[in-house]
């Protein structure tokens, strides 16, 4: 785990803190609560998770106890993983059409 | 502590007679006077935001003096040039249609923009439709991230969460609608001696709902103080075609149409509304809940949402930083 912390510490670091080694960053803190990312940068912040670890994460896995810190985000990956979280570990693909939901046909 | 509520009517309710004098007088006043200019430049798009705009500025400036600008695009919908045109025609003020597609096409601003759905929908094409949407933001803990919505030829729908890349693109490249839409308002104010009348409501001025150098700028904004409700209030007191009043009101950026509500307010307008009214007077979510009609937890998750957005609009609203003042 503490690995899995630091290669996240060291993300968030170099592309929302632009190499700045705030005190803030601690492993309990809020991303959003103390403006480090915002919605474009969780996307990147996925986009990583999911390229670096092989895993894929689903859009009900999205949400703040899953990823607003670096503990959450470390435990949850961990989770997946172990292929204990929601949605099991697979290979990472993009989301191509095969992986798009369908919603409905035209009427 | 928390505070009264009246019944939503009363809240957001204007006496449009003395709304309409106190904007009409500060539109005369601001474009002749301060800004020393012959008239305005109304960029009509159909809707009720800017029809009511241009309906105050020919009463302050005078019909011979006001300017409709209609701006259609590819992706735009026929009825916002037949409704912008109704509009024109009721004022009996002049309007200009400036067809903006082959300077987006020049710009390659739908190339850029298939090129970034590609990287998510990989068999997006000519023939494809697409908008982007958010999740519902207001019935659980979700975060705010996009997704792509593409209709094939034949009508099949998918949606697909965005990457980072591909949002931005998006983004980024239907930006230029609005970019070229106020490129075009100015080339009219520029060779009339015109100001640019804006035609954001206070949801999209507070909340950022706009394109930086686009749609967001202008040289007066006369309704970004006017909650949605009460810009309807003043539609229909001015007037305004009643098919304009009724009409759903979109952002008419992508292929498929797209809700503001989908795109950005997560909400009913009426009932974000009363959030931001809420927000902005420090009522309690439990006191807001029945008129509302949202339960407490669903009014503080909007009000996380409206604190969010306004720290994101920041940026928007910024005039560029000097090292030191001049």
């Amino acid at each position: 785990m503490p690995i899995l912390i630091d290669e996240l510490r060291a993300f968030v670091t170099e592309n929302f803190l632009f190499g700045r080694t705030d005190d803030f960053l601690t492993d309990d803190a809020s991303f959003l609560e103390n403006g480090i990312i915002d919605s474009t940068g969780l996307l990147e912040l996925i986009g990583f998770v999911e390229r670096t670890y092989a895993i894929r994460l689903g859009d009900e896995e999205l949400v703040p106890d899953n990823l607003d810190s670096l503990q959450k985000l470390a435990n949850f990956v961990s989770r997946k993983l172990a292929g204990g979280a929601s949605g099991s570990a697979s290979a990472y693909g993009s989301l191509a059409a095969s992986d798009a939901e369908p919603i409905g046909v035209r009427a | 502590m928390s505070t009264p509520v009246a019944a939503p009517p009363d809240i957001l309710r204007i006496d449009p007679a003395l709304e309409t004098d106190r904007i009409v007088d500060h539109i005369r006043r601001t474009v002749f006077t301060e800004l020393k200019r012959k008239g305005a430049v109304v960029g009509v798009s159909g809707g009720i935001d800017s029809s009511v705009v241009a309906y105050l500025c020919a009463r302050a400036l005078g019909k011979n003096r006001v300017l409709a600008l209609f701006t259609p695009e590819t992706d735009s919908s026929p009825d916002s040039l037949r409704l912008g045109r109704m509009v024109a025609l009721a004022l009996d003020i002049r309007s200009v249609v400036e067809d903006i597609s082959p300077i987006l096409k020049g710009a390659r601003s739908y190339e850029r923009r298939d090129d970034s759905v590609r990287e998510v929908v990989p068999e997006y094409r000519a023939g494809y439709k697409c908008k982007i949407v958010l999740p519902n933001l207001v019935d659980a803990d979700r975060y705010s991230l996009f997704s792509v919505v593409v209709q094939s030829p034949d009508g099949e729908i998918h949606k697909v969460r965005m990457s980072a890349t591909a949002s931005l693109g998006v983004v980024a490249a239907t930006n230029c609608k609005q970019r070229v839409r106020k490129l075009m308002e100015y080339y009219y104010a520029d060779l009339l001696q015109y100001a640019v009348a804006g035609t954001p409501n206070r949801l999209e001025y507070d909340l950022g709902f706009f394109v930086k150098n686009g749609d967001g700028s202008a040289d007066l904004k006369p309704i970004a103080h006017l909650y949605k409700s009460q810009v309807f209030q003043l539609a229909a007191w001015l007037g305004v075609p009643a098919e304009i009043q009724e009409r759903l009101p979109t952002t008419d950026t992508y292929s498929l149409e797209q809700s503001q509500e989908e795109f950005y307010f997560s909400l009913p307008l009426e009932k974000m509304d009363l959030c931001l009214y809420g927000r902005n007077n420090g009522v309690s979510p439990s006191d807001l809940a029945p008129v509302a009609g949202l339960s407490p937890e669903q009014i503080e998750r909007v009000y996380g949402i409206i604190d969010s957005r306004r720290k994101a609009a920041r940026y928007l609203h910024a005039a560029p930083v000097l090292v030191e003042e001049v």
